[in-house]
């Protein structure tokens, strides 16, 4: 597998962190130390080498103060690799007062931001790592005035980033530079629901949450199921494939999502908005949109097949001595709760002591400490038939020593408390300080095997932490560390790719490339595939004006 | 002694309810039922009160249709050590409830009932005042600290009223409901659902305990409250007066 490195002399061009202050009031933020970084605005401003080694630079832009100094900042912010360097794509135009007027001709001047404290959180991505210096942010009310957008954009070359609840991971929601933020936010109604077949069918901007407490009314519940429900957006979801909690049920996005609607780079709507199970007229063009992260087009409509809530829920928290253990466990629960069997998470003990130290309010269902824990959920029809299934195959693993301790809960709020455990962990490692994050696919044998390795390389530096989708191979290991260093990333990456394309693994299980991963895709594709792809993203956006920077190698839209 | 804990088998705290369109009451068909939160907060009491050698045998009770075993095992996979199912498909109120709770009082003699202070689905807070007074003990409702002392055998009983709290002494036998604060329940674990399978459920009917079932309430329908009306943006400030003083009638 050829793995293309990235490294042009001389030039340390890495995501700035502008404002000295933030804006944006963080009150757990303790001043992290920043290896100071400074985008490089060859067109735009003048870099100064300092006498000690620093860099400073004068910008004319309204979120950045003069003089970003690498000692003073407060922001935790760091990019990648140390080889990964990004350029502003020259050929870009910056935005006018002409393009600003446009818009608020076709939006209306209140869905044109400029504001500097709004546009501040748009430009930062939940994790507070990758930001961006969009000057303007657009809210479109409709798939027409985003075609409006995209046209206008694309005639004059101004980079957008398409943006929904601002989730993810992996910085693909955010501005690298001064791309246009076009945020689907108030394109969230629904458009219909169909009670016999279950087909939803919703505009981009609706949040998960929200489409949930409505298939709640009507008896059904999403496919998919995330920690990020309160703020994500469906398009989002969509554009991105996000797994989630119940994956390992209802499969993915590919296979629940029918239909539908985008804008793609020059405007054309592009309606593929399907209601049917079963469709086999021409390429199914949909799929392309699904997990391309805003790259190929905007999703502006989405028509998804819901599923029938099921009365019986049930859900148990185990503790097992042994990553043997969990995997057994697996294989029987697959084996013996087979059609009621809802999910398979699994955490390791660093994770769950994180949680009990971060997060208020939660406290170890399981009496003693143990080294894993496994949430097993079943969804049925038949409550008795269920709890006795869940029962007895629990009872029958606790003697067979493939679990030492569980317990199951017995009504909605106690099986809340322990899928907070698990949904908690994003959350306690933001509060815990700098976070290195990797979302892996890998062989069920192998998954904790990356884990171990990990912990022995770093030592003492950072506490790692294993935890994930156990049920569907995927593992999320974090490591968490005082502060954000280069010493310590230098240890984990290559590293950690590697681990992973050697056990032909991918680098990406559901949080996708981003802007973090960009130039890493070749761990997980051959390099024809990823050719491939390239010429499709030159097909559909020519100009290169959707999402730039993210997804797909740099190197392969040098101009 | 022995302490009787009456559990009852409602619709789960989280679920949204929703009426039945024949207005007789509120679907529950499909829907997840749960242990009433507050008979967990009583159970819990009853087995720390065990736990800490005050007690030799915890009695949970329930009374209902068939499914009320579920709610009964739930109990004994949280440390009951056995359990009585009064059989019944009717609905029955607060004083119904409470004459059955009395006949069981009178053939087992705990030394304590415990009851969570009022059920979930019909917020009643009725059944522990009433057995109380049919079996003529002293009562302490809202409880959120029990103490107990063996050789006064007296329980000192920290109650949430609405000033703040108040402690009461009350000589055993009582009779106790639970409120939020008194505990954390306990979680079922394995093991213990393992044990509480062979542990007895005595199943009972409502003539067995001669008691008079005959209700002097009836419900005459069950409706949604009225939905809340969506608010409107006045554009000046005499708009606002002159709709607070003509439409309101607050000013």
């Amino acid at each position: 597998m050829m793995m293309q490195k990235l490294r042009r002399s001389g030039e340390f061009i890495r995501f700035g962190c502008k404002s000295l202050i933030s804006s944006r009031p963080n009150k757990d933020s303790v001043s992290r130390s920043v290896s100071g970084f400074v985008n490089h605005y060859k067109s735009k401003g003048k870099l100064f080498e300092l006498s000690d080694g620093n860099y400073k630079t004068e910008l004319h832009h309204p979120c950045i103060s003069r003089n970003v100094g690498m000692l003073l900042q407060q922001y935790k912010c760091f990019g990648s690799s140390a080889a990964s360097l990004i350029q502003r794509n020259p050929l870009f135009s910056s935005l006018d007062s002409k393009d600003v007027s446009y818009f608020k001709e076709i939006l209306g001047e209140k869905n044109v931001v400029e504001d500097k404290e709004r546009l501040e959180t748009a430009n930062t991505d939940w994790m507070h790592k990758y930001k961006g210096s969009s000057k303007l942010m657009l809210l479109p009310k409709n798939t027409q005035e985003v075609s409006q957008i995209l046209e206008y954009c694309d005639s004059r070359r101004l980079a957008v980033v398409p943006q929904g609840g601002n989730t993810g991971l992996v910085g693909g929601s955010v501005p690298v530079f001064d791309e246009v933020i076009v945020n689907v936010g108030l394109m969230n109604k629904i458009l219909s629901f169909d009670e016999v077949s279950g087909v939803l069918v919703c505009e981009a901007g609706c949040i998960l949450e929200n489409l949930a407490t409505f298939l709640d009314t009507k008896g059904f519940i999403m496919p998919l199921d995330l920690g990020a429900k309160g703020s994500c957006h469906i398009g989002g979801n969509v554009s991105t494939n996000a797994g989630g909690l119940r994956l390992i049920r209802y499969g993915s996005l590919h296979g629940t999502v029918l239909g539908l609607e985008a804008v793609t780079a020059n405007g054309n709507v592009l309606d593929m908005l399907g209601t049917l199970r079963k469709d086999n007229t021409g390429y199914d063009l949909k799929h392309l949109f699904i997990g391309s992260e805003g790259s190929l087009g905007i999703v502006t409509k989405v028509s998804i097949l819901t599923q029938p809530k099921l009365s019986s829920v049930n859900l148990a928290f185990i503790a097992c001595k042994d990553y043997l253990s969990c995997q057994k466990l697996l294989v029987e629960a697959k084996r013996n709760l087979g059609e009621i069997l809802s999910a398979f998470e699994f955490l390791d003990n660093n994770s769950m002591d994180l949680v009990l130290n971060h997060l208020d309010g939660v406290r170890n269902p399981v009496s003693s400490s143990e080294n894993f824990y496994i949430l097993i959920e079943t969804t049925g029809s038949d409550e008795t038939n269920d709890r006795e299934k869940l029962e007895a195959f629990l009872l029958k693993s606790l003697e067979k020593g493939l679990v030492s301790d569980g317990v199951i809960a017995q009504d909605i709020n106690q099986a809340s408390s322990f899928w907070r455990i698990r949904e908690g962990i994003t959350e306690a490692l933001q509060k815990a300080g700098a976070v290195y994050k990797y979302d892996l696919s890998l062989p069920v044998e192998e998954i904790y095997n990356i884990v171990n390795d990990l912990r022995g390389r770093l030592g003492d530096l950072a506490n790692v932490m294993g935890y994930g989708h156990l049920g569907d191979g995927n593992l999320h290991l974090n490591i968490s560390a005082a502060e954000y260093n280069d010493k310590l990333l230098g240890l984990i990456e290559p590293y950690v790719y590697e681990w992973t394309s050697k056990h032909r693994g991918s680098i990406s299980a559901e949080h996708g490339l981003g802007v973090m991963k960009a130039n890493e895709i070749f761990y997980s594709k051959s390099p024809e595939t990823v050719a491939l792809m390239a010429s499709i993203k030159k097909l559909l956006d020519p100009k290169g004006i959707l999402n730039p920077y993210k997804v797909l190698p740099h190197s392969l839209f040098s101009n | 002694m022995k302490i009787l804990v009456a559990v009852k088998r409602v619709v789960d705290y989280a679920v949204k309810i929703r009426v039945k369109p024949d207005k007789t009451g509120v679907e529950t068909q499909n829907v997840k039922m749960s242990m009433n939160p507050f008979c967990e907060i009583a159970l819990e009491e009853a087995l720390r009160i065990k736990e800490a050698g005050f007690a030799k045998e915890v009695i949970a009770v329930s009374i209902g249709p068939s499914q009320c075993v579920d709610t009964l095992r739930t109990g004994l996979a949280m440390g009951a050590d056995r359990g009585i199912h009064v059989e019944t498909n009717s609905i029955f109120l607060p004083l119904t409830i409470a004459k059955i709770l009395k006949s069981l009082a009178d053939v087992e003699n705990p030394g304590l009932i415990f009851l969570g202070k009022q059920a979930i689905d019909d917020d009643c807070n009725q059944t522990g005042q009433m057995v109380a007074a049919l079996l003529g003990w002293p009562q302490a409702t809202f409880a959120s600290k029990v103490v107990l002392d063996k050789d006064k055998n007296v329980a000192t009983v920290d109650r949430e009223v609405d000033g703040g709290l108040e402690t009461l002494n009350v000589d055993l036998p009582a009779v106790i409901t639970t409120d939020l604060r008194l505990n954390q329940p306990r979680y079922a674990s394995l093991p213990n659902i393992m044990k509480a399978k062979s542990k007895p459920i005595k199943k009972m009917t409502v003539q067995d305990l001669k008691v008079d079932i005959k209700s002097d309430i009836e419900i005459l329908e069950v409706t949604e409250p009225p939905k809340r009306k969506s608010g409107v943006m006045v554009s000046s400030v005499d708009e606002l007066i002159d709709k607070l003083k003509n439409e309101a009638h607050v000013v």
